[in-house]
């Protein structure tokens, strides 16, 4: 088998995986990605859309573009990429981690490394996990799926559509579906509000006249060989209202349920994960509890905006890099949710540096406030606008606001928002 | 003497599960020309396909019934068989927990019924011993029965095995092939299917499963009624805490076993099956509530088990007829032996069944000459999943594609994808059963349109011919 | 006669009421900024949206290949009119695009004289 060595090893070549390789690999430190696609760009090569980059690069790009244009970096540096490579082991030793990967291309490969970043993203939530009932006919597809089969391939699966949530990937594909010929019926939402973007709402639904049914849980799948039809039911005060019904005849569902962070080999190699995130438990320097194991992207927290991981993802590269060089936060303070928040990442904020917080608020509002307190005081307090559960709220927390927590024994940052 | 290419048979077995596909086995050790249909689009896609995949214990039905006998003896031959063909089977023991007072009664009955039958090993456990023996078990069983020798198959590969050496010892397969006319001429019977095809063969054997009713009534044979009884089951996560050693067994009631825990041979756990009596036979669907009786049921006795390690859901469809096994000539027309009402223990019995119908053939006159070069071997295929890195890296030095990981939930390479298209399995679920791709955590997220392109290339079958299972489930409707 | 519309330049999502007058400009209320006014005004009288799709490449089985693409991302360089976006589809979908082809090529250059031209979004040399 071939054995190779690198000062670090990055998991997924997605945007994530790049931007924290660059950062390694401008430190001065040998880097390799291993990526079980042909190619890089992880999943933004299917979200042929444009949205992407208004931060990065002041464009709003496609994805391909977006994923492109970060690739082109890597051109001249020292960073060596497996394509077609699939981590199949992650042994994390205490100061080398062992990565077995197989690959149609270079055969089996044993990678050592002192670092590795887990930059391996997320993967779809199915019927099997939210368990609608029913047939099990051919036509069920994941919107990912989905989008794969029609941008990259070229295959469209169906051609009258019922989409089950009313996230960003289903709305997307509820216009892409209308733009290949197809029908889509109805958009159908457990919640009372869409989980995405009103924009995608208004140019991937109003445009089209795609009804979108709030509050109505999916009950049932019906058809044999390939999908009839879907009935679903509305929820009133929280309870179904079974007598009120209703079958959609379709012939194809595309399920847009959530994201999972892919976290089975983080798991195999005793990485600790948050519960409410699905995604390791990290530090201030993005690292998890096994020493050298950082993490960054959609495997550690599902995040809307491709420009956010890329700074995250750039954090925990240069983060990586310090901790190559020996150098380590020099006091730290816990992160706690208070109020109204869902997750915050990461879970440990470094007293003496400038620190940025990714978090998920639970409700929806105008006019709120983000609320910082140390050790119980209020250090910060910040207008918002607007908020909703489906776009991630960015926050910086800087020396000057953790200052109090200096020499307090377990120091506790609060966030919470009214 | 096989002849291949033949339309003219000795024996016609209809229906590829696990009795046909053991009695087709059975007979290609002899001088026959036999021929095994099935109406789906690739053997063990019934009842097969969607069962809990256990070996029983023995114990659970009298002696005096035909399918007690068979059980027993069926399950003692699954060890020579494991090592004949290339199925996973694993002798974990089976437990059978009392949560009350009464129930200690009914084990005792389980008891000394299997003592009858002559099942070796079984125990009557106390509360200690039982929660030695299967650490997960709710804490407050009071005591109940342990079996050592029960176990757990992957139930469609333990069909394709057996299919696969029936075929190498000269069996031949016809799926897609509905018998729907049947007609006796002098000494032999002409069958044909729904598209057409047909085929004459001089003994048939009904194993069709739960259309063993209506396979009948085309030959003009006996008339009974097969009534689908289904079960529900969930498949957990195989990183599950919840996971057992042993399979868990409630105590039965008089129309079931009971919904079980079940660890898998392959990782995971299965939970179930309800039995809910149904008139459709084409009656698949999973319902909520049902799901919801199995959650409850199997925490009663594994109480870490967690809704949010479940996968997938899923429903078989027993064929249920009578108390017992319905395993006899007909009285009614010629050469013609019924093989129907297989319910549980129907795969442990398989076996067994096997060797049954083929002394039943004997009896109605078949001659039976062995063959000299019957090899009961197959070849077992790498698995990359049960490999080590350094195995799967010599592998890969002579067909790279073995490290070419195209289901990373559950590590199956595109080597191991051509191998099932290769032995026949070109559906995305003939693959599934065959390799566990598309089984695993994503349920075929990722891996979909991998396969999709294999199966394109590997058989030239054209986008619009790509089907789930056969039939009309396609996958794709256009084009761009 | 009043319409309702969300306006989506920012995240608060204003939703507005519309009123055409008798001149045919627009009153327009429920905005909290004036990007609002700007935003109903286009989206009523001129609404124009960025279209993005995949155009057929040219080449046969190989496209279909493991690891292969089959089509090219491609995308406008600017919105064009909301009510005409199926005829620019109609020509992106008659493209027929030979490899290589880099990102930024320009396929369709001033689609009917609108400004609008269609880009490939991504770089493929080869089918694999």
């Amino acid at each position: 088998m071939n054995d190779l060595n690198f000062d670090s090893v990055v998991i997924g070549g997605g945007a994530a995986g790049m931007a924290a390789a660059l950062e390694l690999d401008a430190a001065g430190f040998s880097c390799a990605i291993v990526e079980r696609e042909e190619t890089l760009g992880g999943i933004l090569t299917q979200c042929i859309h444009n949205g992407f980059g208004l931060i990065e690069f002041n464009e709003e790009l496609s994805g391909p573009e977006f994923a492109e244009k970060i690739e082109e970096r890597l051109a001249g540096t020292g960073i060596k990429s497996f394509t077609r490579t699939t981590v199949i082991e992650m042994d994390a030793g205490a100061d080398i981690k062992t990565l077995y990967c197989y690959s149609g291309a270079y055969g089996v490969i044993r990678i050592s490394a002192r670092v590795v970043v887990l930059a391996m993203g997320c993967r779809e939530r199915n019927r099997g996990n939210i368990r609608i009932p029913g047939d099990r006919p051919a036509g069920v597809y994941t919107a990912g799926l989905a989008q794969r089969l029609v941008n990259i391939e070229g295959f469209v699966p169906g051609k009258d559509i019922v989409i089950i949530g009313s996230g960003d990937i289903g709305l997307i594909m509820a216009r892409r579906m209308s733009w290949v010929g197809c029908k889509v019926h109805a958009v159908v939402e457990i919640l009372p509000y869409p989980s995405g973007l009103t924009r995608n709402i208004v140019q991937c639904l109003h445009d089209f006249g795609i009804p979108l049914y709030l509050s109505h849980l999916t009950t049932n799948i019906i058809g044999k060989d390939r999908v009839e039809g879907v009935e679903i039911t509305p929820i009133e005060n929280g309870a179904m209202q079974h007598e009120k019904a209703f079958t959609i005849p379709c012939d194809t569902v595309l399920l847009s349920v959530g994201l999972v962070p892919e976290n089975e080999l983080s798991k195999m190699a005793g990485v600790e994960l948050n519960p409410m995130t699905n995604g390791p438990v990290v530090d201030s320097m993005l690292m998890t509890n096994v020493p050298g194991i950082f993490a960054c992207g959609n495997v550690l927290h599902v995040h809307d905006l491709v420009d956010y991981v890329v700074e995250e993802s750039r954090r925990a590269g240069a983060h990586a890099a310090r901790w190559l060089k020996g150098q380590r936060a020099k006091a730290e303070a816990r992160v706690k949710v208070g109020s109204n928040i869902r997750y915050s990442a990461p879970g440990r904020v470094d007293l003496y540096a400038t620190n940025k917080l990714y978090m998920r608020t639970l409700i929806v509002k105008n006019d709120a406030v983000l609320e910082v307190k140390v050790n119980n005081r209020i250090v910060k307090t910040i207008k918002k606008n607007h908020i909703q559960p489906s776009e991630m709220i960015a926050l910086e927390l800087v020396p000057r606001d953790l200052e109090t927590a200096i020499g307090a024994p377990e120091p506790v940052v609060e966030l919470s928002i009214t | 003497m096989v002849k291949t290419g033949s339309t003219r048979y000795d024996v016609c077995i209809v229906g590829a599960g696990v009795s046909g596909a053991n009695i087709a086995r059975r007979l290609s050790a002899y001088e026959l020309d036999v021929v095994l249909v099935d109406k789906e689009a690739d053997v063990s896609f019934g009842t097969s396909k969607a069962n809990s995949g256990i070996v029983h214990g023995g114990f659970h039905h009298n002696k005096k019934y035909l399918k007690a006998r068979l059980e027993l003896q069926g399950a003692m031959m699954f060890d020579r068989l494991r090592q004949e063909l290339d199925f996973p089977f694993k002798r974990c023991g089976i437990v059978v927990a009392a949560l009350h007072e009464d129930e200690m009664r009914a084990i005792e009955q389980l008891y000394m019924q299997g003592v009858d039958n002559g099942v070796i090993g079984i125990e009557m456990c106390s509360r200690e011993r039982m929660l030695e023996l299967e650490p997960k078990l709710n804490p407050d069983v009071l005591g109940g029965l342990w079996v050592p020798g029960g176990g757990i198959v992957e139930p469609y590969r333990f069909v394709f095995s057996l299919v696969e050496s029936a075929k190498k010892n000269g069996v031949e397969i016809r799926t897609g092939f509905k018998v729907e006319h049947a007609a006796r001429t002098g000494d032999e019977w002409t069958v044909r299917a729904a598209d057409g095809r047909s085929l004459k063969a001089r003994y048939v054997v009904n194993a069709a499963g739960l259309y063993a009713d209506e396979v009948s009534a085309v030959f003009g044979a006996e008339e009974f009624q097969i009534k689908p009884r289904k079960g529900e089951y969930y498949l957990l996560d195989r990183l599950t805490k919840a996971r057992p050693e042993r399979v868990i067994f409630p105590v039965p009631t008089s129309v079931s076993k009971g919904m079980l825990v079940i660890p898998t041979v392959e990782g995971t756990v299965l939970i179930g099956p309800t039995a809910e009596a149904i008139d459709d036979k084409t009656n698949l669907a999973t319902t909520r509530d049902q799901l919801e009786k199995i959650l409850s049921s199997a925490r009663s006795m594994v109480p870490s088990i967690s809704e949010y390690d479940v996968i997938t859901s899923f429903a078989g469809l027993r064929p249920t007829l009578d108390e017992d096994f319905y395993i006899a000539p007909s009285a009614k027309v010629p050469a013609f032996i019924q093989v129907a009402g297989i319910q549980s223990p129907g795969l442990t019995a398989s076996p067994a069944i096997g060797e049954y119908v083929k002394d039943l053939l004997k009896k109605e006159g078949l001659r039976l000459s062995e063959k000299p070069d019957y090899d009961p071997f197959i070849g077992k295929r790498p698995h990359v999943k049960d490999m080590t890195p350094f195995e799967v890296d010599e592998l890969a030095k002579s067909d790279p594609s073995y490290a070419n990981i195209i289901c990373r939930c559950e590590k199956v390479s595109e080597a191991e994808i051509v191998e099932a298209i290769k032995a026949g399995h070109t559906t995305l679920d003939g693959i599934k059963y065959f390799t566990r791709a598309q089984m695993g955590r994503c349920q075929g997220g990722f891996c979909t349109y991998k396969i999709i392109k294999i199966i394109m290339r590997e058989t030239g079958l054209s986008w619009d011919e790509i089907t789930k299972n056969g039939g009309r489930s396609r996958l794709l409707k256009d084009a761009l | 006669m009043s319409e309702e519309l969300i306006c989506i330049t920012c995240p608060l999502g204003c939703h507005l009421t519309v009123d055409r007058n008798a001149d045919s400009s627009l009153s327009v209320s429920g905005n909290r900024c004036p990007r609002g006014v700007k935003y109903a005004n286009e989206e009523l009288l001129a609404p124009k949206r960025v279209v993005s799709a995949t155009a057929a490449l040219v080449g046969g089985s190989e496209l279909h290949e493991l690891g292969a693409v089959a089509r090219l991302p491609v995308r406008s360089t600017a919105p064009y009119s909301k009510q005409d976006v199926p005829e620019l589809l109609a020509a992106i979908y008659a493209l027929r695009v030979a490899m290589p082809v880099h990102r930024g090529d320009v396929l369709i250059k001033d689609f009917k004289g609108s400004g609008v031209d269609v880009i490939a979004t991504r770089t493929l040399l080869a089918a694999t």
